[in-house]
């Protein structure tokens, strides 16, 4: 038999037949349902990208400033017309003595004739105006010096710093723009010479509030944050625990324990801004304690942090297994040494972790301290608690106002400086928590 | 003569009526884990097949395979072969969701969704465009119910969710929610564990009465339920396929020690 | 002594009687410790609780209390009919206030002049630096007085009174002390009682967030009535001079209402559409690694603090806007506008509709996929059909959250939604919201008695109230789910 005989031979079964499922249109419809994920997250990450990056576009020049190195006589005449060379003379001496100073070695500088007092008075505008205190306080602090002939590193004024970033086109015309054709000329002459330089912008971090973007900086900002974080931490951190210990451990099962736990959680999702209310009703209204200060705002703050660090707490000791406990209750301790000798302990990672996030909320929150006036205009370090301060993110809203460019370009920079603090918060907690988890 | 050729006619188009379903080689590997190992078993036509073992033996992690649910779990890889009609269900070519619709399944605890009664066992209908119309579509659910055995208990509450029903009438729901589709082959996973004796009952007795249109395999760890319902089974133990039969044939004269040992209740 | 310095002094006495304790629970049993009850340390501690506690609670009541008596009796000094005159009993308790603190800087010779008349007081007072609101009339020279003397004995009568406390609750703590005393179950108790009120604080915060905002509220509704407040439809504070009658202005809730509903509205359009789906994809598609990838990144969008938000949306997307579209289109010319504020709010809002939806879609069992995926379902019917329905509570309660959030959300439309008041229904018009006019008539010089102030907490309480009640639901809603799946 051959094999083509068999072919013909075999009693072929047939399949049952198929039911159409619509599969082809069923399956455009999967492949377009999963795009619409892929494409929010897409566009989740393409919003956050957009945002970092603007920031930090905007705000890397600002951590560059052009500054002038002149040579400077300091003239005993000038400076201390009445022969007192000394600390307080110095201080108490009227301040414009040192534009005189300045002015005559700055025209020197770029060739201007000694007589010419328009042309050096112009030609001074290119200097910051801050360029007398900072001179001030040198002579202050080494009241030797005056007499002698010194090299002397000045900021430039803000117009020319942002014209030497490129921020300002010299193509427009000269009636439009800040920095003149003449001026130009200068910036050139002292680049060429060498008098000129853009150094790293540590006025940025040093200095107060300034009306004059080139002598304005975060210092005096960041003093009033840190501050705030220390009562915040002081505060919300033992209370935070204190509660929670209660709440998990030893709260008995009614309506108080329901109240408390509904409006802890009510607690945080309450607008940031009714604390500042609470703030400025109780602490400086009822309480009588100053407006601006930094003890009102860790207060506040305090409050705002707590429901975030109670949350986590708990969560921390309630990861703790109840074997521990029993272990400890076993051997004859009581429930409070059992607790705060191996349950706490055990949970420390996670309350550190909760800690350290509820601390970044509460550094970059806004609206709670306008409420309780630290919108304001705070030039000096707070030394107390209780003198007027600021905090950076009030700092970045208040630069926000101002319309110069150079004001847009450090606000940023501030905003870059409090996100690497948030980020550095926000990784340590990261570590924390990856270092130290536990698996039971 | 006949006989030989029709044999070797079934080998070369790779379909025989009689055999729904069939494993050749099948391994499953969870990560580094083998839980299968080469299992050969067909899958009687209409017939209802049984897999018994204790615990963790692989019957469930097989039947799972037979419908690819497998899939969802990320970690689970499988080799070897597996037909239905004689196609191989792996092939890059196969559609798991058709597959599924072919091969139905039932899983251990009651899973209805939480819908009304009416919107379970009109899902698969729905998703598969089913039914022509409204009427039609009420006349599936109405039969699949009524095949179900549960449409005289819940006629009057089509509306009512799933959730609401007593375990055994939710489980009946399930299979009534698969049956609807109309597979080809149902599987169940155990589907009386989380079910009382008299509930138990019913759903035995509608298994053998589903039989008449569907192919059926069924895991159980219960041999009394095996040797109930079933007209073949195969028994599994450590992830090997150590016997497998007529059902009468598995329980009263068993090859190998191990189900001896296992049937006479000596482990399990 | 300053509250400060007597705090620092019960701590010393505290510290010396925890020594105490333990040197006498030691002597008690002649060294041999095994015969106490409890640890040493216990005793020096519960001696240490009695030397501090009621001190540090004394101390508390007298702070509260000590103001609330001088206040009174100052008040009691001022005649009727001055307060009769002025109609501002708070306007002469701030000049009695300043007139106090000048003549406790007057020296002897000083005050003599001043009793004989030979200097007049205002001049006088302002010479030592503090400047009074108006002329000084004798009954307020008598109310100065009698405020400088009470305040000094206060002083010294809380200092004297709570060191006292402190030493006799150290003395009769020592005296206590015996062997089988159960000194660790006292001091547990204490502890307990401390950890107690730590968690009362919660209770306490809300409390006074509502009576802080209700009593001014309450005192705003007596200036304007709650039907012209809410029913209003002009927003025109008018800050007038202080003491100038007839120029209340109008406080019309309902523009703010609308701008703060608006700018929610859009932030809710672009946040929930794409929040809802990058949850599902994070939830049922996404492998492993991406989602460890994504979903942090995605988060971090929820820790960028709102005042960055707020000036992305002025100096970025806000001139974009205005530029690209409102311009062009001839809608509006200011880059602060409904729709600046809403995108980026929006944006700032996706992770807290992502994360909780994701939780909450990740929570619901695999035997529902299961099932639908048995029947030869795909995944995206699977999704839409079972899965997302059955999500569907927890996912609204995730979005009710999203908006009370973008409600009570400030930095934003501070910076980037305006300040004039407007209902229109262009998106790139203009408008505020309750959160700007709060922070606008609360910075700056607050005057407790005028209507301009006093709106802001009407404005509080109602942004509390909406936003309470939102969560309220919210949180509601989302604890039902769960326990539907426990």
């Amino acid at each position: 038999m051959t094999d083509a005989a068999m072919e013909t031979a075999k009693p072929v079964a047939t399949r049952p037949a198929r039911t159409d499922f619509g599969l082809k249109k069923r399956y455009r419809v999967e492949r377009r349902f999963r795009i619409y994920g892929v494409v929010a997250i897409a566009l989740g990450l393409f919003f956050l990208v957009a945002l970092i990056s603007s920031i930090v576009l905007q705000g890397i020049s600002a951590f560059r400033q052009a500054n002038v190195e002149i040579d400077v006589l300091l003239d005993k005449a000038i400076i201390a017309p009445n022969g007192a060379v000394n600390t307080d003379a110095l201080m108490t001496g009227n301040v414009f003595r040192y534009d005189d100073v300045i002015r005559n070695a700055f025209a020197a500088q770029l060739g201007i004739a000694k007589d010419d007092k328009g042309t050096a008075r112009t030609a001074y505008n290119l200097v910051s105006k801050g360029a007398r205190i900072q001179l001030r306080a040198m002579l202050a602090a080494n009241p030797d010096l005056v007499g002698t002939r010194q090299k002397v590193s000045f900021l430039l004024d803000s117009n020319v710093d942002a014209f030497l970033k490129g921020h300002i086109d010299a193509d427009i015309p000269e009636s439009r723009r800040p920095i003149k054709d003449r001026d130009i000329a200068w910036i050139k002459q002292l680049e060429d010479s060498g008098a000129l330089s853009m150094k790293f912008n540590t006025g940025l971090f040093t200095f107060g509030a300034s009306s004059r973007p080139e002598t304005a900086g975060v210092g005096v900002a960041v003093i009033g944050s840190l501050y705030m974080m220390a009562i915040v931490l002081a505060l919300a951190l033992p209370i935070g625990v204190a509660a929670s210990i209660y709440l998990e451990e030893f709260a008995p099962q009614n309506r108080l324990t329901d109240l408390i736990e509904v409006n802890i959680n009510n607690l945080a999702a309450v607008p940031s801004i009714v604390f500042g209310i609470l703030g400025l009703a109780v602490f400086i209204n009822f309480a009588g304690l100053p407006r601006s200060a930094s003890l009102v705002g860790g207060l506040v703050l305090t409050l705002m942090t707590l429901p975030t660090i109670i949350i986590a707490t708990r969560a921390a000791l309630k990861g703790v297994p109840p074997s521990i406990r029993e272990a400890a209750l076993g051997v004859g301790a009581s429930k409070m040494q059992a607790i705060f000798h191996h349950v706490l302990p055990l949970a420390t990672p996670g309350i550190l972790t909760g800690t350290i996030i509820g601390l970044a909320q509460a550094l970059g929150e806004t609206a709670p301290l306008l409420m309780i006036g630290m919108v304001a205009f705070v030039a000096d370090y707070p030394v107390t608690p209780n003198d007027p301060a600021t905090a950076l993110p009030v700092q970045i809203y208040m630069w926000a106002g101002q319309a110069e460019r150079a004001f847009v370009e450090r606000t940023s920079a501030a905003i870059i400086i409090l996100l690497a603090f948030l980020a550095i918060m926000n990784i340590t907690a990261v570590f924390l928590r990856k270092r130290f988890e536990r698996r039971w | 003569m006949n006989d030989i050729l029709e044999a070797a006619a079934v080998t070369e188009t790779g379909y025989d009526p009689s055999i729904k379903m069939s494993g050749r080689d099948v391994c499953v590997f969870y990560g580094d884990k083998q839980a299968l190992f080469d299992v050969n078993l067909d899958i009687t036509t209409n017939q209802v097949t049984a897999l018994i073992g204790p615990s963790g033996c692989g019957k469930s992690t097989f039947l799972r395979c037979l419908n690819r649910m497998n899939d969802t779990i990320s970690i689970c890889r499988v080799t070897g072969n597996i037909s239905l009609d004689g196609e191989d269900i792996y092939d890059p070519s196969i559609d798991v969701v058709e597959l599924r619709a072919r091969v139905g399944m039932v899983f251990q605890k009651p899973n209805p969704f939480p819908k009304s009664i009416f919107e379970n066992v009109a899902y698969g209908p729905r998703i598969h465009g089913l039914a022509r119309d409204k009427t039609d579509l009420e006349e599936i659910v109405a039969n699949s119910l009524e095949r179900a055995g549960l449409f005289a208990e819940v006629k009057d509450r089509l509306d009512e969710p799933g959730t609401g029903l007593s375990g055994g009438q939710q489980q009946r729901l399930c299979i009534a929610r698969a049956i609807a589709v109309n597979p080809e082959v149902i599987l169940m996973d155990e589907p009386c564990s989380a079910l009382d004796p008299i509930a138990t009952a019913k759903v035995e007795e509608l298994i053998d009465e589903l039989r008449e249109k569907f192919t059926i395999v069924i895991v159980t760890h219960s041999m009394q339920q095996a040797a109930r319902v079933s007209q073949r089974t195969a028994f599994f133990h450590l992830g090997i396929l150590v016997e497998e039969g007529p059902t009468d044939h598995i329980f009263t004269n068993p090859v190998d020690r191990r189900t001896q040992d296992y049937i006479t209740g000596r482990f399990g | 002594m300053s509250p400060f310095w007597i705090i620092l002094a019960v701590l010393g006495i505290a510290i010396l009687g925890f020594v105490a304790g333990v040197a006498r629970a030691r002597a008690s049993v002649n060294g041999n410790l095994v015969k106490l009850h409890s640890r040493t340390g216990y005793y020096g501690s519960f001696v240490a609780i009695w030397a501090s506690l009621p001190a540090f609670l004394l101390l508390g009541v007298w702070l509260i209390v000590q103001p609330i008596v001088v206040d009174r009796a100052v008040t009691a000094q001022i005649p009727d009919e001055a307060i009769a005159a002025t109609g501002n009993l708070s306007l002469i308790n701030g000049v009695v206030r300043s007139v106090a603190e000048g003549l406790s800087r007057l020296s002897a010779t000083e005050r003599r002049d001043l009793d004989i008349g030979v200097v007049a007081a205002r001049p006088l007072i302002a010479s030592k630096g503090v400047a009074l609101a108006s002329d000084v009339e004798p009954y307020m020279i008598r109310a100065a007085d009698t405020l400088n003397r009470l305040q000094a004995a206060g002083v010294i009568g809380r200092t004297a009174l709570v060191l006292l406390v402190s030493v006799v609750g150290l003395g009769l703590a020592l005296l206590r002390i015996r062997p089988a005393q159960r000194a660790r179950n006292s001091v547990e108790t204490v502890i307990r009682g401390v950890l107690l009120s730590a968690s009362m604080v919660a209770i306490l915060t809300t409390v006074g967030i509502v009576f802080s905002m209700l009593f001014e509220a309450l005192h705003f509704f007596s200036i304007v009535s709650p039907i012209n407040f809410f029913f209003g439809t002009v927003w025109d504070p008018r800050f007038a001079a202080a003491g100038s009658e007839g120029t209340a202005g109008q406080f019309g809730f309902l523009p703010l209402a609308w701008g703060t509903l608006y700018i929610s509205t859009i932030a809710l359009l672009i946040a929930v559409p794409i929040g809802l789906f990058a949850a599902i994809y994070m939830a049922e598609y996404a492998t492993a690694q991406v989602r460890a990838v994504a979903k942090p990144l995605l988060e971090v969008l929820a820790g960028i603090p709102t005042i960055v938000y707020g000036f992305f949306a002025l100096v970025t997307v806000g001139p974009m806007i205005r530029d690209w579209i409102a311009i062009p289109l001839g809608l509006g010319s200011s880059g602060n506008n409904v729709m600046t504020a809403g995108v980026v709010m929006g944006i700032m809002i996706i992770p807290f509709v992502s994360s909780l939806s994701d939780d909450i879609i990740t929570a619901v069992p695999n035997a529902m996929r299961d099932g639908s995926l048995g029947l030869g379902a795909t995944k995206s019917e699977t999704i839409k059909r079972v899965v997302l329905p059955a999500a569907l509570p927890g996912i609204v309660g995730s979005v009710l959250l999203a908006a009370s959030r973008a409600i009570g959300e400030t930095m934003i439309v501070v910076l980037a939604a305006g300040v004039a008041t407007n209902i229109s229904a262009n998106p790139f018009q203009e408008m505020t919201t309750i959160t700007v006019k709060i922070v606008s008539q609360l910075t700056g010089d607050l005057e407790f008695t005028s209507p301009q102030t006093l709106v802001a907490f009407a404005l509080g309480i109602t942004l509390f109230t909406v936003t309470l009640g939102l969560n309220i639901l919210a949180l509601h809603i989302v604890r039902k789910y769960r326990e539907q799946y426990e």
